[in-house]
């Protein structure tokens, strides 16, 4: 055996080699100072502008609380703030046991075709939030087919805005209900079993214990989701008026810049309430699980499965009736005296000056901020996970990644609009550009996209790092040849959250958009409030089938295309 | 081949470890640790899980740099040079092979970057994939080899830039008991043959004993002691390292006079009382395998009446549970199966056995401290 080969003379690499060593550690800690300086300007700059602008005058003096205490001391805005309340607290309680049953269905039931209904469980997702409000109004309103349902009230109100709220924030509930229903362990339900406990006992001591962070953690999210939200009380709200639109109305009405300031602020403390119980929870919930637990594998039970199915076909039918009707009036002539076949809804130019180009606008919008977004969100979250420079400055980029979270749309936007538009900073040649448009909306669904990318990292052995080093391989080349090939899933789902959000998302992105910027989800808007309804629900189906387009193509991406490249994982 | 088996190690030591020091936080993970190896040497860093021998070894790989301390390599001060600076290769715990990359591209992941030609990297690669004993398996990708298959891909990919020096932090620990075995073998057979100064990370006493030329063995953070696997097993330095590799018994006693033990009120010579003070408490530790039985000699030294207690079955040998006659004191003995046919050994029988003085190590720690330290 002999090993002569083995040594090249390597002289002259490792004098390169020598050159290189420093520039390793130099690019992760630029990346790490990229990142931070990104994140300092699209979130902690802006919530900054806020919260200052909250204290100071029109003049731009500081006062104090008094723009606090002019705010209380207005009836009707303090009002709002009860509606406000009143809306998020109702619309919980609602949603709340709907998607309970609903998740306890899917995941503890042997009830047929479970996949079709998450899936239908789902679809507002797809959907901006007002495409249901949207529906309500061609069921129940002036012109409704049921309005006789509701005994002589009108839609236009608390009734309209709770019921389009059950049907937003539904999947959200879901989603998490299912994740916390899903992990439970078998065998606590073995033993309940053995010992001859009754099923209601069961459910009381075990199911609904295992499930209760998954609970606190749903409710505070739906009720962040309806406080904050814009587009369902701007359409549907009638005379009732609640945080989101006074915000919009102090801003883009009143130009009381001082006034929204305060209620972005009021608005920011559920949310960041929401934020710090989910934290909690979330550690709870993962202590809870043994690494021992079995999962619960349900057995079949004819009369319970079927009641599930009559209750989820129940509930889907309703969740796809409220974006459904929307889709169907937008092709009908002339609700509801000419029901019969049209496009012309969809010509846009005829409704809204801007035309088709919103939605093209929004599509272009979506696509930069799913490109770019996923080359950050991925790229950072590399750096603060996978690199050992610069820890301190690691650790607060992490931070500002982790912040977007708390901060709902409305509040991010304001805090853009006091920030960018400012005449002494230098960036506001910015507003209203697509630039501002496409860094909001990456700003605003960072963590979620940063928390996907960590999870795929910290799966990834965390020595590669370390053997590319002693190989004196540099840390972007095993990031190209093999983290990214691995996380090649993750970085997808990334791309295409990112890609729907931003197609959806109305109420950030209402305060920044230019003349020649104007998103689908705003056009939906204006038409709305010029009174082209039908046009208003044709664009907010193109959106919906852009939206399940992007999320297919995903599917059919992932499913058959990622897998050949994925012939590895396979034994 | 840089060395074979019958080239003496050099003076001059490869690699030198003054005074290292590691903390995180509060803790300390490595408390000055001065340590020189060997050129070809095969040493390992023995001892209990946390005792800081992972962190040792990212400290010489410049994974993790130390507070304080200087590491040399070759005569070269690397204390904070970074990996890339070092000349090692590195084999993990979990191999950490790049799972979407071929067993060959995983052994050349190294050189590629070094620039060699393309058809010096397979013939390199096929070199060393025989040298492991995985000739044709370079297609292949990780996945769909065993865990020790993989153990040996890491170990290409790691000797593939010829590296001066081999770490290895617990590249057995993941495998089955008789895969490990097989390669405790290959793996020193192949260290032999390069003669690339190795160390490696173990738990494991019998892995240690079997392999190294030189054993470190580490507690807390310090070195306990340094010395071939004989040395450490015949003379362990501390009660600890006496506990730690193989097994022992050991008794409160009292030096009563130079030579002479007192224990449980029997007066026993030991051969070795490290020279401390007449009158000190000690403890005194015994091997099983040491206790004799048979063809005693009337005269023979520390001699006494003993009864069985308790046999614990173990195949080859038994475990005996003995209680000297007078004090009471508890002895484990292992009686081969040919001693317990020939004697007929049965319970609650009553022996004569001896302690040879060289079988009593003495070590100034109290019991009571070595019993929390065990709890610990
Ligand atoms: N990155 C770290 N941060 C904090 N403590 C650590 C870290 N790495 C190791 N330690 C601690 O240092 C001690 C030694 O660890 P290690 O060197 O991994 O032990 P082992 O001997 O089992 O390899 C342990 O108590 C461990 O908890
Ligand atoms: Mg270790």
């Amino acid at each position: 055996m002999s090993l002569t080969v083995s040594r090249q003379p390597t002289g002259a690499i490792s004098r390169r080699r020598a050159l290189l060593i420093p520039s390793e550690n130099f690019v992760a800690g630029a990346l790490v100072v990229l990142l931070s300086a990104f994140l300092l300007i699209s979130i902690a700059l802006p919530l900054y502008a806020l919260l200052s602008k909250s204290f100071l005058n029109r003049q731009g003096e500081f006062v104090g609380l008094e723009n606090y205490a002019a705010y209380f001391a207005n009836p009707i805005l303090v009002d709002s703030l009860f509606n406000s309340l009143f809306i998020a607290a109702l619309s919980t309680a609602i949603v709340i046991p709907l998607a309970f049953t609903y998740a306890y269905a899917l995941t503890r039931t042997c009830m047929p075709a479970k996949p079709l209904f998450y899936a239908l469980a789902l679809l507002p997702l797809f959907a901006p939030s007002l495409m249901s409000a949207l529906s309500l109004v061609y069921i129940f309103g002036n012109q409704g087919f049921l309005r006789g349902l509701l005994f002589g009230n009108t839609i236009y109100g608390p009734i309209g805005i709770t019921i389009a709220q059950v049907t937003y924030t539904f999947p959200h509930a879901v989603l998490i209900l299912v994740t916390a229903l899903g992990l439970s362990d078998g065998r606590l339900y073995e033993v309940a079993n053995a010992l001859g406990t009754p099923k209601t006992r069961i459910f009381r001591t075990v199911t609904l214990p295992g499930a209760q962070y998954g609970l606190i953690s749903a409710s505070f999210v739906v009720f962040t989701l309806v406080i904050t939200d814009f587009g369902i009380p701007k359409v549907i709200g009638g005379q009732y008026n609640v945080l989101a639109t006074d915000v919009y109305r102090a801003v883009v009405g009143q130009q009381n810049f001082e006034r929204g300031a305060v209620v972005g602020m009021i608005l920011l403390v559920p949310a960041v309430l929401a934020f710090a119980v989910d934290r909690l929870v979330n550690r709870r919930q993962v202590a809870l699980l043994s690494a021992r637990a079995v999962p619960y594998q349900p057995a079949p039970n004819t009369a319970r499965d079927m009641g599930f199915v009559a209750y989820c076909l129940v509930v889907a039918f309703l969740v796809a009736a409220a974006l459904g009707v929307a889709v169907w009036a937008s092709f009908i002539t002339y609700w509801p005296w000419n029901l019969s076949f049209t496009t012309a809804n969809y010509n846009f130019p005829r409704f809204e000056p801007a035309g088709w180009n919103p939605y093209f606008t929004s599509v272009k919008m979506a696509a930069l901020a799913s490109i770019i977004g996923t080359v950050v969100i991925f790229t950072g979250a590399y750096v603060i996970e996978k690199t050992k420079a610069f820890p301190m400055a690691r650790g607060f980029a992490h931070f500002l990644a982790m912040l977007p979270v708390a901060v709902p749309g409305l509040v991010l936007g304001l805090g853009y609009v006091f920030f960018f538009n400012a005449p002494w900073n230098p960036l506001n040649i910015f507003y209203a550009t697509l630039t501002i448009l496409v860094v909001n909306t990456i700003t605003h669904f960072f963590t979620v996209s940063h928390i996907t990318a960590l999870t795929a990292l910290k799966q990834i052995d965390r020595e590669f790092e370390s053997v590319s080093a002693s190989l004196k391989v540099p840390f972007w080349n095993t990031f190209r040849r093999v983290t990214v090939p691995i996380c090649l899933p993750a970085i997808l789902d990334i791309a295409v959250y990112l890609f729907i959000n931003a197609m959806t998302t109305v109420s950030a992105v209402i305060f920044l958009y230019g003349a020649h910027t104007k998103l689908a989800s705003i056009s939906i808007v204006h038409m709305d409030e010029a009174g082209f309804i039908a046009a208003a629900a044709a664009m907010a189906t193109l959106i919906v089938a852009t939206s399940i387009g992007v999320k297919a193509l995903h599917i059919v991406l992932d499913r058959y295309v990622l897998a050949r490249f994925q012939f590895w994982r396979r034994k | 081949m840089t060395a074979d088996k019958t080239t003496p190690p050099s003076d001059q030591a490869y690699l030198r470890i003054e005074d290292l020091t590691k903390r995180f936080g509060q803790f300390t993970a490595l408390d000055r640790i001065s340590l020189d190896i060997n050129q070809g040497e095969f040493v390992c860093f023995l001892g209990p899980s946390g005792c800081g021998k992972t962190t040792l070894l990212r400290a010489i790989a410049g994974l993790d740099i130390q507070d304080e301390g200087r590491i040399s390599m070759d005569g070269r001060d690397v204390s904070f040079s970074p990996p890339a600076a070092r000349d090692f290769g590195i084999v993990f715990q979990s191999y950490a092979l790049f799972p979407n990359l071929t067993v060959a591209d995983n052994v050349s992941y190294g050189l590629v970057n070094q620039r060699w030609s393309r058809q010096n990297i397979r013939d390199r690669v096929a070199e060393l994939l025989e040298l492991v004993g995985l000739p044709e398996q370079g297609d292949k990708y990780p996945v769909q080899l065993s865990g020790g298959q993989q153990q040996r891909v890491a170990l290409a990919r790691a000797l593939a830039t010829s590296p001066g020096l081999l770490l290895l932090d617990e590249p057995l620990s993941a495998l089955d008991a008789r895969v490990r075995l097989r390669l405790r073998e290959q793996i020193r057979e192949l260290q032999r043959r390069l003669g690339v100064t190795t160390v490696m990370v173990t738990h494991d006493q019998e892995e240690a004993l079997t392999m190294a030329d030189r054993i470190v063995v580490m507690n807390h953070g310090v070195i306990e002691q340094v010395g071939t696997p004989a040395d450490v097993y015949a003379n362990p330095a501390t009660a600890f390292v006496a506990d730690f590799v193989g097994t022992m018994s050991f008794f409160e006693g009292k030096l009563a006079a130079p030579g002479q033990l007192t224990l449980a009120g029997i007066n026993l010579a030991c051969a070795d009382d490290r020279g401390l003070t007449p009158g000190s408490r000690v403890t005194v530790g015994l091997r099983p395998e040491e206790v004799r039985v048979r063809n005693l000699d009337p005269d023979q030294p520390n001699t006494m009446q003993v009864r069985v207690d308790d046999l614990e079955y173990l195949g080859a040998f038994c475990r005996a549970r003995l209680v000297t006659e007078t004090g009471g004191a508890v002895i484990l003995a292992d009686f081969s199966a040919n001693l317990m046919r020939d004697m007929a050994v049965s319970l609650n029988q009553t022996l004569t056995v001896s302690l040879p003085p060289e079988s009593l190590h003495v070590f100034a720690t109290p019991i009571e401290d070595l019993a929390s330290e065990e709890a610990a």
